[in-house]
């Protein structure tokens, strides 16, 4: 859990209410003129209801330039920013010609796959020449080729499980499998900071949904022991079945999942779990393999993994790997499976490539190289970050490290000094996290060499120091430091 | 009987002059005179404090103990994950050994394939590969990231500008998955208590965004304007507040469902009759109706402006992958920070995007693609209208031929095993691959079921014949022995 320092909350909530009341006032104005003008709607209701946009029109505008940036080359360990300037405001944002090479922390290339590599670019061009960009047809009808079939035998046998079936969207993976599985008189019960996909999956399914603390076994025990002793809600009959849903390594915390004591509860309660890895997957364990390997948990005892290819593998889609039984059900019944352009075939080339050099098929120690720099490189810059002062979340060996930033001013300014100094950073705000927690997030890639990552630093103290977000003594004694640890759990 | 209760009546006021003229009745205390009133009145107030007092009725709550939960929590068995695995489900499709083009390979052998919605026969073409080939080498595959944190790479916004240019509209957004964009694109605009009239034949992305927008949704008959009429009319009258809420009518250009093309025109006297908004899937229509492509709006010659939101996958003319929606800048600034398909999902691989653009380069340049795609849908039409069991369904401009059965088995799951029947032996015998319309356990739509043929601009006269003469021959051969 994080603990927000007293003051800290306070001037947050200032802030927030500063910028709502001037907000205010300007929607006051907005509204005479708009009555001048008179209204143009005719009788529609206007599109974007009045508080539904005010969050983007009086907060968001305001800072927009800190996210969307667009690139202008791959997002690997170095890009090319494209700048923008605005005449209005920050209203609108006009792209310019000039760029601006920056160290890239902020996208999920969390094993250097993202740029052009020398095994599976040439694979993939030639996959495009055989195949073209797409089937531009659905995966039961015209849309399943050799590659296709090929790259579902090679992650079914990369995760550890019987079979997998693959989709071309991660999103799409979440929201339009839950619902296949679990429907009227079932159970899921979500960890509370899953990611939306999964939550719009979970509303889809008509299923109930019950939240346990994020990452909390004994809540979840609770919250299991409860809901089969009540059963359904007003009927009380027995639940059908139950899901519990969570993820490998928590995207905007950083921190992994606490597999085995989840699973061990699970199997008591005869609850089944569904493990999103979108992404651990590629990015820890000791060969790629993800959370089950990195903590020691067996495959067998997960029934449904999931995952995404767009982090690790630099590549699109989402697969479903578990027992035979279940993905032939899943092929009969799923919409993304019957209704949705299956996944592009240089696309599954280049998730078949990487996979193969993760595991040292392609006849080199590349990928072995690759997952030590990651875990080297993640752990040194985490525990520079914490000597500094910093707030850090997340855990060892994770690749994502989000810093609290808290208050609203301090997005746009952490954000904009990394990106004068050369540091392109991820900084995240409300609706991704909770209205006080804002934070920025660094992601860490195996592309990264140590003077990157030295430079780095150097420029975030520097920005920290400026921007007043160290929220931690820096060098702290060993004392605090066992403190410091103690508030981030 | 009056005397009996005459005579209580005259006990009960001798009681009470009784009452007040006891001695006690008159007594004066503090210097208030004690009416007998009062002394009534007095009485009552004891008795309402001696009922409050009391314990009100309340059965003992018992909590399950500790050892109750624990025997409950043993006793509970869940329902399997999955149903038994029928034969049925253990359906393979045919795997396709090269490029999904207007021939494909199958088992070794080339079939004519008219399972894929490759309309303008752009898989395969050289400009488009070679623009791929030029994408990944300076960009890799994947983007790494959202569009909010540096997954925006140049040639999504040049993609974007592409189409609002080609479509004519002020903007237009990208999306990484066709089948996400129209289950995005709904919640972000229409919100509990909003209300949305659909078509039932709706394909099932659109069916889950009404569902997850949890607005009041009514639907009306497939493609029936009376009915559409119908359902404003009731929905304006019945609802008073109607007026504030946000009205949106849901329909496709061309029903993957049915191959019928939704008649614009007299959608859009509905809309501005009653004041709704219109949103328009134009997945299978963009770069195929119209003079130049544009779709539907060019065919029925309406004003783009008139269509609040347009959504399209990419999947189809275009060969390529991902969606867009387009419209006004307002309805595309609103969904680049609330559609949850847009905000929490990687961006399209930057390839797709520069194969987009390529796309429309090409469809811009060569209108004959179409006038050829028209052709191509006049031969089949002709040549499958006259098959004795099947009947079409579809539109006659639609590239998407529906054949359905003329005389049903009385159940869908009964229609389909006839239909597959015949598109295996069409496939195993005369080597043209056609597919089913299968559906999803999820799918709520009713219409019935049916063969399915993509006809593509690159399919050769031949190619054509081919296929109406073989369904020909064996529809007869299939039906015969069913019946």
């Amino acid at each position: 859990m994080i603990t927000i320092p007293y003051l800290t909350a306070l001037t947050t909530y200032f802030s927030y209410g500063l910028l709502f009341a001037f907000g205010q006032l300007r929607d006051f104005f907005r509204k005479i003129f708009d009555w001048w003008h008179a209204s143009n709607l005719q009788g529609y209701a206007p599109i974007c209801l009045g508080l539904e946009d005010f969050y983007i029109r009086r907060l968001y505008l305001r800072i927009q330039d800190c996210f969307g940036r667009p690139i202008a080359s791959p997002p690997d360990a170095w890009f090319d920013v494209v700048e923008r300037v605005s005449n209005d405001n920050n209203k609108t944002l006009k792209r310019t010609t000039k760029i601006n090479r920056c160290l890239n922390l902020g996208s999920y290339n969390y094993l250097g796959f993202a740029a052009a590599d020398e095994y599976c670019t040439p694979r993939v061009i030639e996959t495009l020449k055989r195949f073209s960009t797409s089937t531009c047809s659905t995966r039961v009808d015209g849309g399943t080729t050799t590659i296709h079939t090929e790259l579902e035998k090679c992650v079914a046998n990369f995760v550890g499980k019987p079979a997998a079936i693959v989709f071309g969207m991660g999103y799409v993976t979440n929201s339009a499998i839950l619902p296949v599985l679990i429907g009227k008189g079932g159970l899921i019960i979500s960890d509370s900071l899953n990611h939306n996909s999964i939550v719009n999956g979970a509303r889809g399914s008509g299923a109930t949904i019950r939240v346990f603390q994020h990452n909390t076994p004994y809540h979840l025990e609770k919250v299991l022991r409860e809901q089969i002793a009540e059963g359904q809600p007003r009927t009380h009959r027995p639940w059908k079945k139950i899901i519990v849903v969570v993820e490998g390594i928590y995207s905007m915390e950083g921190e992994l999942c606490k597999l085995p004591e989840i699973v061990a509860i699970c199997k008591k309660y005869r609850a089944y779990v569904y493990l999103d890895e979108a992404h651990s997957i590629g990015a820890v364990g000791k060969t790629g393999r993800g959370v089950c390997e990195l903590l020691g948990v067996d495959t067998a005892d997960v029934d449904i993994m999931m995952g995404t290819f767009t982090k690790s593998f630099g590549s699109c889609g989402g697969y479903i790997a578990g027992s035979k039984e279940l993905i032939q059900y899943l092929k009969y019944s799923c919409p993304a499976h019957l209704y949705a352009t299956s996944i592009s075939p240089p696309a599954a080339q280049q998730i078949i490539s990487a996979i193969k050099v993760i595991l040292g098929e392609d006849g080199s120690s590349r990928g072995a190289q690759k997952l030590a720099r990651i875990r080297e490189n993640s752990n040194f810059f985490r525990s520079e970050l914490q000597k500094m002062g910093f707030e850090v979340l997340g855990d060892n060996d994770s690749p994502i490290m989000p810093i609290m930033l808290y208050n609203p001013a301090k997005i746009p300014a952490f954000s904009r000094e990394c990106l004068k100094q050369k540091v392109a950073v991820v900084t995240v705000a409300f609706p991704a996290t909770p209205l006080l927690l804002a934070r920025a997030r660094i992601c860490i890639s195996a592309a990264h060499s140590r003077e990157d990552l030295v430079q780095a630093l150097d420029v975030i103290s520097r920005v920290g120091d400026m921007v007043g977000i160290k929220y931690f003594p820096a060098e702290p004694n060993k004392q605090l430091q066992d403190e410091a640890g103690l508030k981030l759990e | 009987m009056a005397s009996v209760a005459m005579d209580m009546l005259k006990a009960a006021s001798d009681w009470l002059t009784f009452a007040f003229d006891a001695p006690f009745a008159r007594a004066v205390v503090f210097g208030v005179n004690i009416g007998g009133h009062l002394f009534v009145e007095g009485l009552l107030f004891v008795v309402i404090i001696f009922l409050l007092s009391q314990k009100s009725y309340k059965p003992p709550k018992r909590p399950l103990t500790k050892k109750e939960i624990d025997e409950l929590c043993d006793e509970w068995v869940p329902e399997p994950l999955i149903p038994q695995i029928t034969d049925e489900m253990k359906y393979e499709p045919p795997v396709l050994e090269s490029s999904a083009g207007p021939h494909a390979i199958i088992n070794g052998t080339e079939v004519v394939n008219f399972a894929s919605a490759n309309y303008l026969g752009l898989s395969g073409d050289e400009k488009l590969l070679d623009s791929c080939r030029k994408s990944l080498e300076k960009y890799g595959v994947g983007s790494c990231g959202p569009r909010g944190f540096y997954g925006t790479i140049d040639v999504h916004l040049d993609c974007e500008a592409r189409i609002a240019e080609f479509l004519g509209t002020p903007d237009s957004i990208l999306y990484s998955y066709g089948l996400s964009t129209m289950f995005s694109a709904i919640p972000a605009f229409c919100k509990k208590g909003d209300v949305i009239v659909a078509d039932e034949g709706v394909h099932w992305g659109i069916q889950n965004g009404l569902q997850l927008s949890r607005s009041t949704i009514v639907y009306f008959k497939h493609n029936d304007m009376e009915s559409l009429r119908n359902t404003l009319e009731k929905v304006t009258q019945e609802n008073k507040r109607a007026e504030k809420l946000r009205r949106y009518i849901v329909v496709e250009a061309v029903y993957q469902n049915s191959g019928q093309i939704a008649p614009l025109d007299e959608i859009i006297k509905l809309k501005e009759k009653y004041r709704f908004r219109v949103l328009l899937d134009e997945s299978n229509s963009f770069g195929v109706l119209g003079g130049s492509g544009r779709g539907l709006t060019e065919y029925c010659n309406v004003s783009v402006e008139k269509i609040d939101i347009i959504t399209a996958a990419m999947g189809h003319a275009l060969a390529t992958e991902g969606g867009f929606c387009t419209g006004s800048a307002r309805v595309i600034d609103h969904q680049r920070l609330s559609s949850s398909g847009y905000v929490f999902s990687a961006s399209l691989p930057p390839y797709l995007a520069s194969a987009a653009i390529t796309a429309i380069d090409i469809l811009e340049k060569n209108p004959d693609l179409i006038t050829k795609l028209k052709k191509n849908i006049g031969i089949l039409w002709k040549g499958l209208s006259g098959i004795r069991g099947l009947e079409i369904a579809s539109d006659q401009a639609s590239p998407v031929i529906f054949l359905r059965l003329k005389k049903s088995t009385g159940s869908s799951k009964g229609d389909l095993h006839v239909l597959e029947d015949i598109a295996h032996r069409v496939l195993k015998e005369d080597l043209v691959f056609v597919a089913t319309s299968k559906r999803s356990t999820l799918d709520k739509c009713k219409l019935p079921v049916g063969i399915r043929l993509f006809v593509s601009a690159a399919h050769t006269e031949p190619d054509l014949i081919k296929a109406c003469e073989s369904l020909e021959r064996v529809a007869a051969l299939v039906l015969n022995a069913h019946d």
